[in-house]
């Protein structure tokens, strides 16, 4: 069977499929950017937390990420099969390059130009918003690349919780030795990632540009 | 009130944990004049202009400003009254020279008219060509950037200045001509203001009172031809030292 009969073959599935893997990435993603770069910021006005945060960040990321998805199933409110367990395992992945480039994105604003903002009389509200997050923004944006890239990958596991997504026809493949089916769902996860690099890519040109 | 200078310390003593970076420093810089504290490095002078804007409080003894305790202060409307310059400028990188320059007169709610034509007036004070509004501090040589650095610090009219080091990373003509420049405004601004520099030729040539500083306490202080014949042993070591 050639590549375009079976993409024909199994194109509502595709499809449907799709959706899913872009819909578990973006859902955690989103979640993870709206807890991550507050909290990376929060950890440069508290600098005795960095250890504690970034040493869990740090520590999640090492666990497997097939023994994550597993872990989180017996949870209550967060776990239980399906797309739940596999939005919270991504979210605990995501977080960590998003904190960290949230925070090392301010740190890394010249000590001078932050003197300055403070002997001038701003507030530190303003000092974030006008000087710090702007001058962070190319380093944060490319945490949230790193994650979303590395997410589109790690959510094919998702598919061995029960949570759908593209991962289901590689598993279906490996167990059935059907490479076809397994190049089905490697194939549009690995053009998804690059898909989304590309555009996170473009974002952070325009809003660098000014 | 109205005797009180606008910066006056009384035994201030600044330390963290065990380092005791200023030890009972007493002086005051009085209206329209421009005290230069000079010393070593590590001698307490940055120290000395942090805890005035209270970036830094001190650990004993008052720092008042127009008559008032720093800490009684709010610390933004105590900074915004006092102009700081630092030798790395630390100008915005992401914004032109025109919105570095209007930053705090718009905080401030000026209007765009007035920040237009306060911006004007300072480009001319500091000898800047009116083209490089429009360009960022990347594109600026170290000379403009130090100009501009002069100019934000004085867009909202404090009337107070702290310098540090301000001309220091700059070659020696373009920091002369700086240094003319600024001794031409001096008079015309009518600020108070405290100077802090290594370079004892800018001192004189720019302080109407020098005070020397050693390992934190304030040694000698006094007019500057005082300073140039004094026999004290501090003053005569340290001139001897940069000749």
């Amino acid at each position: 069977m050639n590549a375009t009969e079976l993409i024909q073959q199994y194109q509502p599935q595709l499809i449907a499929r799709t959706w899913e893997h872009l819909w578990l990435v973006g859902i955690a993603i989103t979640i993870a950017a709206a807890a991550g770069i507050p909290a990376g910021i929060l950890l440069t006005r508290r600098p005795r937390t960095e250890r504690w945060v970034l040493g869990f960040a740090n520590t999640v990321q090492t666990i497997p990420s097939l023994a994550l998805f597993g872990f989180l199933i017996p949870l209550p409110l967060i776990g239980g099969i399906g797309p739940r367990s596999a939005i919270g395992a991504l979210v605990l992945y995501a977080l960590l390059p998003i904190v960290r480039n949230t925070y090392t994105g301010i740190k890394q604003v010249d000590p001078a130009v932050r003197e300055a903002a403070l002997a001038m009389g701003m507030t530190d509200a303003q000092i974030l918003r006008m000087v710090e997050l702007p001058l962070a923004a190319p380093t944060i944006m490319a945490g949230l690349r790193v994650a979303t890239v590395t997410g589109v990958g790690v959510a094919t596991i998702a598919a061995l919780i029960g949570a759908g997504g593209l991962g289901d026809f590689i598993y279906r493949g490996l167990q059935t030795v059907n490479s076809g089916l397994i190049l089905l769902g490697a194939v549009p996860a690995a053009l998804m990632a690059l898909g989304a690099d590309f555009g996170l890519g473009q974002l952070e040109k325009r809003l660098t540009r000014t | 009130m109205s005797s009180d200078p606008p910066i006056r310390l009384r035994g201030v003593t600044y330390q963290i944990g065990n380092a005791v970076l200023v030890r009972d420093l007493s002086f005051e810089v009085r209206p329209s004049e421009t005290v230069v504290l000079v010393g070593r490095s590590g001698a307490g002078k940055t120290t000395a202009l942090r805890l005035i804007n209270h970036t830094l409080m001190p650990t004993s003894g008052d720092v008042t400003v127009e008559g008032r305790r720093t800490s009684d202060w709010d610390p933004i409307q105590l900074r915004r009254r006092i102009g700081y310059v630092i030798q790395d400028v630390g100008l915005f990188p992401h914004f032109t020279v025109a919105r570095n320059i209007s930053l705090i007169p718009s905080l401030e709610g000026w209007d765009a008219d007035r920040i237009g034509a306060r911006t004007m007036e300072l480009l001319g004070k500091v000898g800047l060509p009116t083209d490089v509004l429009a360009r960022y501090p990347g594109q600026l040589s170290g000379g403009q950037r130090q100009r501009v650095g002069v100019a934000r610090a004085l867009a909202a009219d404090p009337p107070m200045l702290l310098m540090d080091e301000p001309f220091g990373a700059l070659d020696p003509i373009t920091r002369a001509e700086i240094q003319r420049e600024f001794l031409a405004i001096q008079a015309d601004l009518g600020k108070a203001i405290l100077f802090v520099t290594h370079d004892l030729r800018e001192a004189l040539l720019l302080g109407h009172r020098i005070g020397l500083m050693d390992h934190g306490r304030l040694v000698w202080m006094g007019g500057r031809d005082e300073f140039r014949s004094s026999a004290d042993p501090n003053v005569s070591a340290f001139r001897e030292s940069l000749e």
